[in-house]
């Protein structure tokens, strides 16, 4: 590990639902180094995914800061944070949320073409993302045509187009049977085998075992932080494909 | 890849956006029916007037051409008078009367008739034979089917009836030289025309060396308002009107046209909006966590906005496309109707297509299109982020 990618300085976020206000990160401060693999656990609605919006800089604190690379995202312009989101920043989702109407290579492609990588570079590149996920032979079908386990794995592939320097995870495998979800999270402990910082929000006992820090969270606070001696897996032929 | 998401969107609901398109289509060839209706009488007017190449109009004092049965006294004087400014490059005298065409059984076809100057004239087109000469007469279609003859005809035409001798007045024998197509006339009004002074001839003392109007051309370069002033001054029994105020009339008769157009034009603009903007609204709604699961992965608010504002361009396009083919077929229905009402010139069309006409109406659709998708275009690039991932998650 090479120092903090990621730096949080007594962060607070608040947000209102229906009536109520809910305090959902409450003065969170943690580091987290280049090259880790974090999970984050708790229960439902302690912040977890509130917390990963505000490193991944899709929302902003109500106080303290999150500082990515050294820059504090919470200064930036909504174009800044826009930019930081498309080549800093990998997403992947729950609902693995591709665009329904274009093939799986078209996903990966999407941030590469809104980065302006021209057309060739990025359609050679999508295919070796495909490949490296395992879906090299899937590159034309379209999300509909592709299972969960399948849709994820694009999802991936989709984050690691524009070479983040992190890729966040919000409950990866919360709509994946177990031996899918399984498989996530293999490729998962491959990618940041091969380099990739990553943080995993999780209910997946599984995919938080494999990581290497695992912090939890209740009623918007860090309440342990902890550093395991991960399962690991051997070096995967393609390695270093999503930090290329 | 804009253009494959706003493909791909518009494809994704195809009974939406054929229906889409279809509404705009009946909305654009509204708008553009409007458009050619608002110009076409005027421009057809202002063809008519000026397509055989008289700027000038000269009439009795106080009345416009053939507007009453008053004729111009001293004709070949008039004339003259008139020959005599430099500006004036031909004089081309009209007599304006009727006349009948005796049957064996004693009744008779009648007929208007023009007295022209077959040289100079400006009343007829020509379609078959020649121009009359002495003796000689040109009928249009309708007078030759009344009449039963065709050109080469030999036959006896009449100036006028006795009622009290029962019998046709100066009666004469004329050859039928051509077929035409009388220019400021009806289609089905029976119309011929013969020598200014043949006509004159056939109206006894009272039409001698009389003229309803004379059409003046004027010379190359001339300053037209200058001759009608000179004329106005020259010829204090004439009123002199030039092309321009006589299109200026026909405008200030026809503000009702324009209005009716501008307002269901403007109606149906607007419609294309709202029709437009809601689709587009609609399919905003629909698609906000993909728009924002986009901005979180680092898409640019301004290509959201490209991508949705072009979905309600293309949908405006190809309905203002379809609706340009509706518009056209519409109008010239509607203008078959229109040219069929009675006592109106043959050359008069109500719907005038006119490219610029088309291009503006277009333009118009075009900029409504990309308005209509503005605001949607903005809501849906300006979500936010975080609290739309947070309820599409629950």
């Amino acid at each position: 590990m090479t120092g903090p990618v990621l730096r949080l300085a007594a962060v607070e976020r608040r947000y209102t639902m229906g009536s109520e206000e809910v305090r959902a990160v409450r003065g969170v401060s943690l580091e987290i180094d280049s090259g880790d693999y974090v999970a984050i656990v708790g229960p439902s609605g302690c912040g977890k995914s509130t917390l990963l919006n505000l490193l991944g800089a899709i929302d902003r604190p109500d106080r303290g800061h999150v500082y990515l690379d050294g820059r504090d995202v919470g200064a930036l312009g909504d174009g800044e944070a826009t930019a930081l989101r498309l080549r800093r920043i990998g997403f992947v989702f729950q609902r693995f949320h591709l665009l329904a109407a274009l093939s799986a290579r078209e996903n990966v492609e999407l941030p590469m073409s809104e980065a302006g990588v021209g057309r060739s570079e990025r359609a050679a590149r999508a295919r070796e993302l495909l490949s490296y996920v395992g879906l090299a032979a899937r590159e034309r079908h379209r999300p509909p045509q592709l299972s969960g386990g399948e849709q994820q794995r694009v999802a991936i592939a989709r984050a690691l187009a524009n070479r983040p320097a992190l890729v966040l995870a919000d409950e990866p495998t919360g709509e994946l049977d177990a031996r899918t979800g399984s498989e996530i999270a293999s490729l998962f402990r491959r990618l940041n085998d091969d380099g990739t910082t990553l943080i995993v929000v999780t209910h997946d006992e599984d995919l938080a075992a494999a990581a290497k820090r695992t912090i939890h969270m209740r009623d918007g606070l860090v309440v342990r932080d902890e550093r395991s001696a991960p399962i690991r897996v051997g070096p995967d032929s393609a390695a270093g494909a999503g930090q290329r | 890849m804009i253009l494959r998401l706003v493909v791909a969107s518009l494809t994704g609901h195809r009974a939406r956006t054929l229906l889409a398109i279809a509404g705009v289509a009946v909305s654009a060839a509204l708008l553009l029916d409007m458009v050619m209706l608002s110009s076409g009488m005027r421009e057809s007017f202002r063809s008519l007037l000026t397509s055989r190449g008289f700027e000038l109009r000269v009439a009795p004092k106080g009345t416009l051409p053939f507007d009453t049965e008053a004729t111009i006294a001293d004709a070949t004087a008039t004339a003259a008078a008139l020959r005599e400014s430099a500006d004036i490059a031909a004089v081309s005298p009209v007599l304006g009367g009727t006349i009948h065409l005796p049957r064996a059984s004693g009744s008779a076809t009648s007929s208007v008739a023009l007295g022209v100057d077959p040289e100079l004239q400006g009343d007829y087109v020509l379609l078959s034979g020649r121009d009359p000469g002495p003796a000689e007469i040109v009928f249009n279609d309708a007078l030759l089917a009344a009449s039963g003859r065709q050109v080469g005809d030999t036959l006896t035409i009449a100036g006028g009836y006795d009622p009290q001798l029962r019998r046709f007045t100066s009666p004469r024998v004329v050859r039928i030289a051509g077929r035409a197509r009388f220019v400021y006339l009806a289609r089905e009004q029976r119309a011929a025309a013969m020598p200014i002074a043949a006509l004159q001839a056939l109206g006894g003392a009272a039409r001698r060396d009389r003229a309803s109007l004379m059409m003046i051309r004027a010379a190359p370069g001339a300053d037209v308002e200058a001759v009608r002033l000179w004329i106005a001054a020259r010829l204090p029994k004439v009123t002199a009107i030039s092309t321009a105020t006589a299109i200026a009339q026909v405008e200030e008769r026809l503000s009702y046209f324009r209005q009716l157009a501008f307002i269901l034009g403007s109606v149906s603009l607007v419609v294309g909006v709202l029709l437009v903007g809601t689709l587009v609204t609609v399919s905003v709604n629909e698609r906000i966590g993909e728009f924002a699961v986009l901005r979180a992965i680092g898409i640019a608010r301004v290509t959201i906005i490209a991508q949705i504002m072009l979905e309600g361009a293309v949908l405006m396009l190809a309905g203002s496309l379809l609706g340009l083919a509706l518009g056209l077929v519409t109008a010239r229905y509607l203008n078959t109707i229109l040219v069929s009402f009675p006592g109106l010139p043959q050359s008069i069309d109500f719907f005038l297509f006119q490219p610029r006409a088309a291009w503006t109406a277009l333009a118009l659709l075009g900029v409504a299109g990309v308005a209509a998708g503005a605001w949607p275009a903005w809501r849906g690039a300006s979500l936010p982020i975080a609290r739309v991932l947070r309820e599409e998650a629950a």
